[in-house]
């Protein structure tokens, strides 16, 4: 049997002519998606009445020896861990008794991988294969409807079959209205040209993959391989799911009470830095406009007081583009309190390495003007800096305006309107603090 | 002219008793919008600014006397489908959704449905459209004092998947005396009602459109989708595209999500660079800086 690492989303179906290589996602940092261990995994396929092989989810070794007892035979152990590369990593292991599993399973879970250490082992029969298959459901966004990929080429990546022979890739869409009938199941699979007793006993895998990846709100359901066993019966070998944050709250039967999994069990992959704590608390802390930061990945000088959503993604560019170093990311939205607006910039002053704060923003019509300077001049007196050194650029037009820069000439601080584009007063900002890098 | 939207267009807005449904209406009503009506479940025979509340859509339509045109839906993301089914199931043919975190599974299913009764949703998670000087559906652009000064009538359709970034935009080809025909914030989520491949042929079918701005983000694939539409339709629009996150193509930032839901990088076809060549290749304009492109697009209509 091939034990597959699912190493990616295989997430949207290649338009025709289109068959561009695609990256592994590495869902590094506030990843916008539920994601599960492969025993969770295959609990949901479970619920959603596949078949898969007997298996143990295992918190010790003893346990791992109790679970290949009780499968009987050879067994592969496996790392619950949420990252991909198990394999190369030494996360899964073969045994022929149950001493063996658990003297493996004692490594294994001790075995970091990828900055993870595991959450058990899953011990699973070394399954008498005759045939591996693929099946999975995405979102396809442009047709705005659930996607399934059927092969007959199973066990190894998806893309590069759909590469290399897409003649054995089989797509179709999914209703999102009617309840999912099984015909739509057996176009897809039939695609493939697999037919005969194999398409009548993998018609109700896939319509029932499709219905759970429905009911469930995922925005990734996978088994690969789906293995035809040398009796002809269907199993799920492995099993990958991901499901939307937005649907987190209205899955909690699935997610508490079927897959006990803790609330504050969120699935991140890496530690919020303190910086992204403290903002999520001043946030937290006060329900008028949304602020966000992060610093993951940024380490320069000059400090980014910026929003709203677009505006943040260009603004981090104009200023990046211009040989500036942000230290960070942020975001402006709604309309936040001053108390709001000075906890960020505060955040932001507080930095490692931070010398000037750029506070910039495209035009606002509901976040106020006059709230977000006295926000950031707040911060710069209660920290002891001067305003008008510490920031480097003002650049939010808008509503009530003409009060903030009025606030904003009181205390010398440089600002513009709209006639000064987001790119320029990005370009200022930058000016400024390489000119007094450059005179001291 | 203009798209979706003209001086006699009638809406209402469900979830019209919220903090900023109650704004959004104030600012559509002194644009000169016909707000006709609003629903709020249980708060019938009310008022927002000489705006009757009903219980229900079909009471809106009766009171009104007539079919409505569209609805804006500002109701939490639990009720959205339900509201969004209520609104097309009653006659109203243009939706535009403002609600956030909605799940896909539910957006899929409003959208469906609008397809089989032919009606069209804007958004989610957008701030509306606007007709400079003529109507304003949604938040876009805020106070009617505040659009009046970013938004002149023009020969520029933009369509934008930030809120915010459309009236940026809007403003500089205002204040370069290019001005805008139709401005739609297309909505941030990975599964929106109308993309811009979709809008395209109303812009195409308006005689004052001359040339499209968009504003685009990493993450999904209705770039390609546009790229795709432009190279079969042999479309008399030139299109100047802005494309904003570039630095989210950094090793270090693989996987994060910024700014909006939609931008969640799925695959290489989902980068920025990526889809830069991808709108290239179909001819249409990408600048660098965002202040080229009132330039580009005067350069454009030149040509």
């Amino acid at each position: 049997m091939t034990i597959i690492e699912i190493s990616s989303t295989w997430a949207f179906l290649v338009p025709p002519n289109w068959n561009l290589p695609i990256l592994p996602p590495l869902r590094i940092g506030s990843a916008p998606l539920m994601r599960f261990y492969e025993f969770e995994a295959r609990q949901i396929v479970e619920l959603a009445g596949i078949p898969v092989t007997k298996y143990g989810f295992c918190k010790t070794a003893d346990e791992a020896r109790q679970a290949a007892e009780e499968i009987g035979g050879p067994v592969v152990i496996k790392s619950q861990v949420l990252s991909g590369g198990r394999m190369k990593a030494g996360g899964v292991k073969f045994a022929d008794t149950p001493d063996e599993a658990a003297a493996h399973a004692e490594d294994i879970l001790q075995l970091e991988i990828n900055g993870q250490m595991p959450r058990g082992v899953l011990v699973d029969p070394k399954a008498e294969v005759k045939q591996e298959y693929y099946a999975s459901v995405v979102w396809d966004g442009t047709a705005k409807k659930p996607l399934m990929l059927f092969s007959d080429m199973g066990g190894i990546d998806i893309e590069e079959v759909a590469e290399t022979h897409p003649d054995h890739v089989g797509k179709g869409h999914v209703t999102n209205l009617m309840p999912i009938p099984d015909f739509e199941a057996k176009q897809t699979i039939a695609a493939t040209g697999v037919t005969g007793s194999q398409l009548n006993r993998a018609t109700p895998i896939l319509a029932k993959l499709a219905r759970l990846f429905r009911d469930y709100d995922m925005t990734l359901a996978e088994i690969n391989p789906l293995a035809e066993l040398t009796d002809g019966s269907f199993v799920a070998l492995d099993a990958h799911m991901e499901m939307e944050n937005e649907a987190v709250g209205r899955q909690k039967v699935l997610l508490r009470k079927q897959l006990e999994i803790a609330e504050d069990d969120t699935r991140e992959t890496y530690e919020p830095s303190e910086f992204e704590r403290n903002v999520a608390a001043i946030d937290a802390a006060d329900h008028r406009g949304v602020i966000q930061g992060k610093d993951h990945g940024f380490s320069g000088n000059l400090g980014l007081v910026i929003g709203a959503g677009g505006g943040s993604l260009t603004l981090t560019d104009a200023v990046r583009s211009q040989n500036g170093r942000p230290a960070n990311y942020s975001e402006i939205g709604g309309n936040p309190s001053v108390a709001k607006a000075c906890g960020l910039a505060k955040e932001v002053l507080e930095k490692d390495g931070v010398e000037k704060i750029a506070v910039m923003m495209s035009i606002v019509s509901n976040t106020r003007v006059d709230i977000v300077a006295r926000g950031v001049i707040k911060a710069c007196l209660e920290l002891d800096k001067d305003p008008a050194e510490t920031i480097a650029i003002f650049r939010i037009p808008g509503a009530w305006e003409d009060e903030g820069f009025k606030i904003l000439d009181r205390y010398g601080v440089e600002y513009c309107d709209r006639s000064v584009s987001m790119w320029e007063a990005a370009g200022r900002a930058v000016a400024k603090i390489q000119g007094e890098a450059a005179s001291a | 002219m203009s798209i979706l939207l003209n001086r006699d267009t009638t809406f209402i807005v469900q979830g019209i008793t919220g903090r900023e449904a109650v704004n959004l209406t104030r600012e559509c009503l002194d644009y000169g919008s016909k707000v006709v009506g609003g629903v709020t479940p249980g708060r019938k025979g009310r008022e927002v600014h000489g705006v009757p509340v009903f219980d229900t859509v079909a009471q809106a339509v009766e009171h009104h006397g007539g079919p409505i045109d569209g609805s804006v839906v500002t109701v939490p993301p639990a009720f959205t489908k339900d509201a969004v089914f209520e609104a097309i199931l009653n006659g109203i043919k243009l939706i535009v959704i403002v609600t956030e975190r909605i799940p896909r599974r539910d957006v899929a299913q409003m959208v469906e449905l609008a397809e089989i009764e032919g009606a069209r949703i804007i958004g989610p998670n957008c701030l509306g459209l606007i007709v400079p000087d003529v109507c304003k559906m949604g938040g876009i652009g805020g106070p009617a004092r505040d659009a009046a000064k970013s938004y002149a009538p023009g020969p520029v359709g933009v369509m934008s998947r930030s809120g915010g970034m459309t009236t940026e935009i809007s403003s500089s080809l205002t204040q370069a005396g290019l001005g805008v025909s139709t401005a739609v914030s297309i909505g941030g989520d990975a599964i929106i009602g109308s993309a811009y491949a979709e809008l395209m042929p109303y812009f195409e079918a308006d005689e004052e459109t001359q040339a499209i701005v968009i504003y685009t983000e990493p993450g999904g694939r209705m770039e390609a989708q546009l790229a795709q539409w432009v190279a079969a339709n042999d479309s008399r629009l030139p299109i100047v595209a802005f494309m904003a996150g570039k630095f989210m193509d950094d090793e270090e930032m693989k996987g994060m999500s910024f700014g909006h839901a939609g931008t969640i990088v799925e695959g290489v076809e989902d980068t920025a660079t990526e889809k830069i060549a991808r709108l290239e290749a179909a001819g249409i304009r990408v600048v660098e800086r965002i202040d080229e492109i009132p330039a580009a697009v005067k350069e454009k209509l030149a040509a």
